[in-house]
C-alpha cells in the first residue's frame, strides 16, 4: 500500500509504471488492474473555473487515506494499492488524484478502487477552492459519483 | 499546557486565523471548545471536526494538550 500526497505536477500513467516496476515479487501474481484518475476541468457548477487550489490538513490526511486503504485491504483480496493525491495550486488537466489497486480478478480490484476514490472525496480532509474569471470560492460539496 | 484549536478552508477564512490556543479549564468536550471561541454559540450542524487528526463529534471529550480541529465538508478527489 502506497498513500502519497504531492505538490507537483504527476502522470498518473507514469507513476503506474514505476509502481509496478518497484514490486518485482509481483509479477505474474495478479490478473487485475483497476485505475481511476480525477482531472482538474474548466467548469464546475455552470462557471469556468480557471485554476485550483488544494487545501488539506497535514498528518490527518495522510492518516485517513491509510486508513481508507487498510479498510479496502481488508474488505477485499487486493494484493496492492496506490493512492496519490495532489496538494496546493493545480492547473486545467493536471491529475489531482490517482486511485489504482491490484488483484487476482477483476472484481476486487474494481470494487477496492471504487471504495477508496468514494470514501476518499467523503472522509480525506481536502478542500477545494476554485479561481474563476472574477472570484474565488470555495467548492462547498462533491458531485454525486 | 492548553487546546491547540485549528481552523481549515472557508472556516479558517471566515474566523481570520488558522489557529489559537485556549485554556483547558472549564472544557469538557469539542461543543465546549467552540462555544468558549464563538460567544457560546453551538457548534453548526454543517462543520466537522476532529480530536487529535481523528473525527470526533460535538459531544466528544477533549483534554489538556488535545489538538481540535473544526473545518467545513471535505471536497477532494
Amino acid at each position: 500500500m502506497r498513500v502519497e500526497l504531492r505538490a507537483d505536477p504527476f502522470d498518473p500513467y507514469a507513476e503506474l509504471a514505476r509502481f509496478e516496476a518497484e514490486q518485482p515479487g509481483q509479477a505474474g501474481k495478479h490478473g487485475a488492474t483497476s485505475i481511476f484518475v480525477g482531472t482538474m476541468r474548466d467548469v464546475n457548477e455552470g462557471e469556468t473555473v480557471r485554476t485550483l487550489w488544494l487545501e488539506h490538513y497535514p498528518g490527518m490526511t495522510e492518516r485517513e487515506l491509510s486508513r481508507i486503504a487498510d479498510e479496502a485491504s481488508r474488505q477485499w483480496p487486493i494484493t496492492q494499492a496506490l493512492v496519490l493525491h495532489r496538494i496546493g495550486a493545480i492547473q486545467l488537466d493536471e491529475t489531482i488524484v490517482l486511485v489504482a489497486t491490484w488483484a487476482v480478478h477483476r472484481a476486487a480490484a474494481l470494487e477496492a478502487t471504487r471504495y477508496l476514490i468514494e470514501e476518499l472525496k467523503q472522509r480525506a480532509p481536502f478542500w477545494k477552492k476554485e479561481t474563476l474569471d472574477q472570484r474565488a470560492r470555495w467548492v462547498e460539496h462533491n458531485t454525486p459519483g | 499546557m492548553s487546546i491547540r484549536i485549528r481552523y481549515f478552508a472557508s472556516l479558517r477564512e471566515k474566523m481570520g486565523r488558522v489557529e489559537e490556543h485556549i485554556a483547558p479549564e472549564g472544557i469538557a468536550t469539542v461543543s465546549d471548545i467552540w462555544k468558549a471561541v464563538n460567544q457560546g454559540r453551538p457548534l453548526p450542524d454543517n462543520l466537522l471536526c476532529a480530536v487529535n487528526m481523528e473525527y470526533a463529534e460535538a459531544t466528544t471529550a477533549v483534554s489538556d494538550g488535545d489538538e481540535v480541529a473544526f473545518f467545513p465538508p471535505v471536497t477532494g478527489g
